[in-house]
């Protein structure tokens, strides 16, 4: 038996989420006590693999396929679904990203498995097997019971946190069944984000809303958050009017986030909003307008002008980076 | 070509979400019920690809698993101008109950579309599952889409970008904002022939449910919020380093 959890990586590279999922893996590995073993598709080298027992990984399964980079949910489900039975998982783990919940569906189907995604921290208890998530956008939480024998779960990013436990780890080559025809996308053209953090693996995230006013009103937002080592994210206006890309969009309707740190500039915080950004640690938000929803939802605030503030916070934050 | 949206049948953005007294059920009093946006905005995607020139649509269909009273909100997906739609009689009680109960009659559609979530138990996992289980092409997190012949065109997000694929059909795309600019607001046209287009009722098949909420909670009160003075700006990081400790 075993908790298997996938591994997704970046051109080769693993990121603070992998050791997230790591971590939450092999902690509840501890508690059904059975070994957790990942799977790694894709070429990484065996230096970035054994990262992995530093968060108590024992067994890493790993696949140089190249044909796994194109991230085809049936392909890698497939895969998931060989390790998952070879090593008798009773639990399997993916991220609540992209990839993730893509492949768990299809995965649970596979495994005759209960899908619970956006898990938010380790099972409430496992006899029986129920676990806490985030319900109504964050106006709400459940306790889900698991009745299947195999459970398929995605982990929201920083819910858990990192875990060090370092134990001897086994790097073995897999090799599941696959086939040409198990391949189904064609990849016309990629356009990748570089030099800047995702936002699911952000630890503090800037955001702006339409109280920023214009598209070239970011750069000082830019600037704090590359300061920080941030990301950037924005209210569903501010991408309706092409001010930022959709994929910074944070919301109801966009991605949900939890980040230790929020700054919201300019942002009113109207439900849909909060329901996105509602789990993150703590909260700082700028508004002109004392009684601006988001004051509600925020531990620090200013009235005030983000025009005058912006430049105060990129001033301090160089004060205490230096 | 056929094309068939699921559709999610979720209280209204704003509502105050409220469980009964031992917290084991969502208490649907004055609940105002929506179109899942996402489903709302599929549904917009498929009315545009059956209205470009030169389209193979035939039509669209709309389906959902659930009670009576989600009629209503079938009935707005037929006025936004869906052709028909099906309902399953019978409470949606997990992803993996609705997908098998939609497997049945999903199969004869060439494109299935459904979305990312639902703005209720926020699942991510009925159209994942539905392909599987009809052994379909999927695509995830779906942004843009155009047929051309046999090839579905498809833009998608990944996590550090986005990607334009090319997947063959039949297929269950999995969509997400951008697929649409705006959901369509049915007009008054819509709305009366959307009394007279076919609302088929068909019985659930026998499925177990493979998850079960047993209870409900709500979120933590917030503490109030600590003002600073605009003039003071700079302290707040200082706090937040300090006294959060979070930078
Ligand atoms: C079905 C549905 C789904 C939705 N989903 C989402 C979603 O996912 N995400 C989302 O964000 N929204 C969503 N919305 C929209 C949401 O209701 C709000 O309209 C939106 O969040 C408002 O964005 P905003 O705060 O940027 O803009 P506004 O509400 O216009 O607020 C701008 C704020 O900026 C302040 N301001 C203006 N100038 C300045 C200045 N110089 N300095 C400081 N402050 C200033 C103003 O006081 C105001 O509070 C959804 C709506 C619906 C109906």
């Amino acid at each position: 038996m075993s908790v298997l959890v996938y591994i997704e990586n970046w051109d080769g590279k693993f990121k603070k989420i992998s050791f997230e999922l790591a971590s939450y893996a092999s902690s509840i590995a501890a508690s059904l006590n059975v070994p957790a073993v990942a799977l790694s598709l894709g070429k990484v080298d065996n230096s970035e693999l054994s990262k992995l027992s530093v968060y108590g990984i024992s067994r890493i399964l790993n696949n140089p396929d190249e044909r796994f980079n194109a991230l085809d949910n049936q392909a890698i489900a497939k895969a998931v679904a060989q390790a998952a039975q070879t090593t008798g998982a009773t639990c399997v783990v993916l991220a609540h990203n992209n990839l993730g919940k893509a492949i768990a569906p299809r995965l649970a189907v596979k495994l005759k498995a209960g899908l619970v995604s956006a898990v938010n921290g380790l099972p409430v208890s496992t006899e029986p097997f129920v676990v806490k998530k985030m319900l109504f956008t964050g106006k709400a939480f459940g306790h889900i019971e698991m009745l299947s024998a195999v459970k398929v779960l995605t982990l929201s990013s920083n819910s858990f946190g990192l875990a060090e436990k370092q134990v001897t780890a086994s790097v073995e080559f897999f090799d599941p069944e696959m086939v040409d025809a198990d391949f189904h996308i064609q990849i016309k053209q990629t356009n990748k984000v570089t030099g800047k953090v995702l936002l699911s693996d952000a630890d503090i995230v800037v955001s702006g809303g339409r109280g920023m006013k214009a598209a070239e009103n970011w750069a000082p937002l830019e600037e704090l958050a590359a300061l920080l080592g941030a990301g950037t994210s924005c209210s569903r206006p501010v991408s309706d009017e092409g001010w930022r890309p959709h994929s910074e969009h944070v919301g109801q309707t966009g991605k949900i986030i939890a980040p230790n740190l929020y700054f919201a500039f300019g942002i009113s915080g109207a439900i849909q909003h909060l329901g996105g950004v509602s789990s993150s640690k703590v909260i700082v938000a700028v508004n002109k307008d004392p009684d601006a929803p988001i004051f509600e939802a925020a531990d620090y605030g200013i009235v005030g002008d983000v025009a005058k503030v912006l430049p105060q916070f990129i001033e301090a934050v160089k004060e205490i980076k230096s | 070509m056929k094309i068939l949206v699921l559709i999610g049948n979720v209280p209204d953005t704003t509502t105050k979400i409220k469980f009964n007294a031992d917290k084991t059920a969502f208490d649907a009093n004055g609940v105002q019920w929506i179109i899942n946006p996402w489903d709302e905005l599929a549904l917009t995607r498929a009315m545009e690809l059956k209205e470009a020139p030169g389209s193979t649509v035939e039509t669209i269909v709309v389906a959902n698993v659930g009670r009576a009273e989600t009629e209503g909100t079938l009935r707005k997906a037929l006025a936004i101008g869906a052709d028909k739609a099906i309902r399953v009689d019978a409470d949606p009680l997990d992803a993996a109950y609705v997908a098998t109960q939609l497997a049945r009659f999903a199969g004869e559609f060439d494109l299935v579309f459904a979305g990312i979530e639902a703005s209720d138990y926020n699942g991510n996992a009925v159209g994942g599952m539905l392909a599987e289980m009809l052994g379909i092409n999927s695509v995830s997190a779906v942004s843009g889409l155009n047929i051309e012949g046999s090839q579905v065109i498809v833009n998608r997000e990944i996590d550090g970008g986005s990607q334009t694929l090319g997947v063959s059909l039949p297929l269950l795309a999995i969509v997400q904002k951008g697929i649409a600019k705006e959901p369509r607001i049915p007009a008054m046209r819509g709305i009366m022939m959307a009394r007279t287009k076919p609302l088929e009722v068909l019985q659930p098949v026998d499925a177990q449910p493979l998850t079960a909420i047993r209870t409900f909670e709500m979120p933590q009160p917030k503490a109030a919020c600590r003002k600073i003075g605009e003039d003071q700006a700079k302290e707040l990081i200082y706090l937040l380093r300090d006294e959060a400790k979070v930078l």
